[in-house]
């Protein structure tokens, strides 16, 4: 299984907010593909995908807010 | 390694304009180019961006529609804000990673480089804390908002110019706050030509986006 993990965003950004998945659970990704996106302060920002693969669990929900290093997901990769 | 680039669209259609920067996102993300401005005017049109709240539009979609202002939720960052003909709107699509990969960092950029632009027309504008944007007083001058994907950014930043187009601002509750809007030609009391304060972005992006592509 694969985490991924809400990166880095900058100096003195503690956490972000979920905008939105492009992808449920049980969805099959490739890597570099858009996967979620977050908002902090007024920019958008889009994580993309650190593989390929089937989401097997997505641990936030839109407007959820996640501190930077939390696993955001886990990917089973193919 | 190519440093930069132009392009003045002109008054043009906001979608016209986002499609563009797309075009552009694209033409970044293969290229060594490192950095690329957008520049143009709006016809009136409303945009909601990420953080925008149903709340934040004074009238329904439909009427504010019927008086010729266009709504269009967008994938930016922040709330609500509206773009008109009086109004210059520059999208600096960067590749952060030359910069630095810091998403407050570059608004804080955007922000000092608009108040660099402004003091070109002696007007004494602020940062302020928590409230992104550029601010005379209590009133906003300047409007930012932006999208990253990639390390690349687009939206970007919009200053008020005339006064006239501050009537838009009515229709909504700029980034969903009650706040007063203002205009250069408000502060300065005369009429700035629009072309002036484009060129004046035009030279200052050129010096100061050197700083970092």
């Amino acid at each position: 299984m694969t985490k991924v993990l809400l990166p880095e965003l900058g100096n003195g950004i503690e956490k972000a907010t979920v905008s939105f998945w492009f992808f449920k659970e049980g969805d099959t990704v490739k890597e570099k593909q858009d996967l979620v996106e977050f908002t902090t302060d007024k920019a958008a920002f889009n994580l993309p995908s650190p593989c390929s693969g089937v989401i097997a669990e997505i641990f936030f929900k839109e407007g959820d807010s996640v501190r930077v290093g939390e696993v955001l997901a886990l990917i089973r990769e193919q | 390694m190519a440093a930069n680039q132009i392009y003045d669209l002109g008054l043009t259609e906001y979608y016209k304009a986002w499609d563009f920067q797309k075009v552009i996102f694209e033409k970044i993300k293969k290229s060594s180019l490192k950095s690329a401005l957008i520049i143009c005017q709006h016809y009136p049109v409303i945009t909601l961006g990420r953080n925008a709240k149903k709340e934040s539009l004074r009238f329904t979609e439909a009427q504010i529609k019927k008086k010729g202002v266009d709504v269009f939720p967008v994938d930016r960052g922040g709330g609500v804000t509206y773009h008109g003909p009086g109004q210059i709107v520059a999208y600096p699509i960067c590749q952060l990673s030359y910069f630095k990969k810091d998403l407050h960092y570059f608004l804080r950029f955007l922000e000092d480089f608009v108040i660099g632009v402004l003091s070109e027309f002696k007007i004494a504008c602020e940062k302020r804390p928590g409230l992104t944007g550029v601010w005379v007083k209590n009133r906003k001058i300047a409007s930012m908002g932006i999208a990253v994907r990639n390390w690349i950014s687009y939206h970007g930043l919009a200053v008020n110019v005339k006064k006239s187009d501050l009537e838009g601002f009515s229709l909504i509750r700029p980034c969903g706050m009650d706040v007063e809007m203002t205009s250069i030609e408000s502060i300065v009391g005369r009429d700035i030509p629009l072309e002036e304060v484009k060129q004046t972005i035009i030279r200052r992006w050129k010096n100061d986006q050197s700083s970092f592509a």
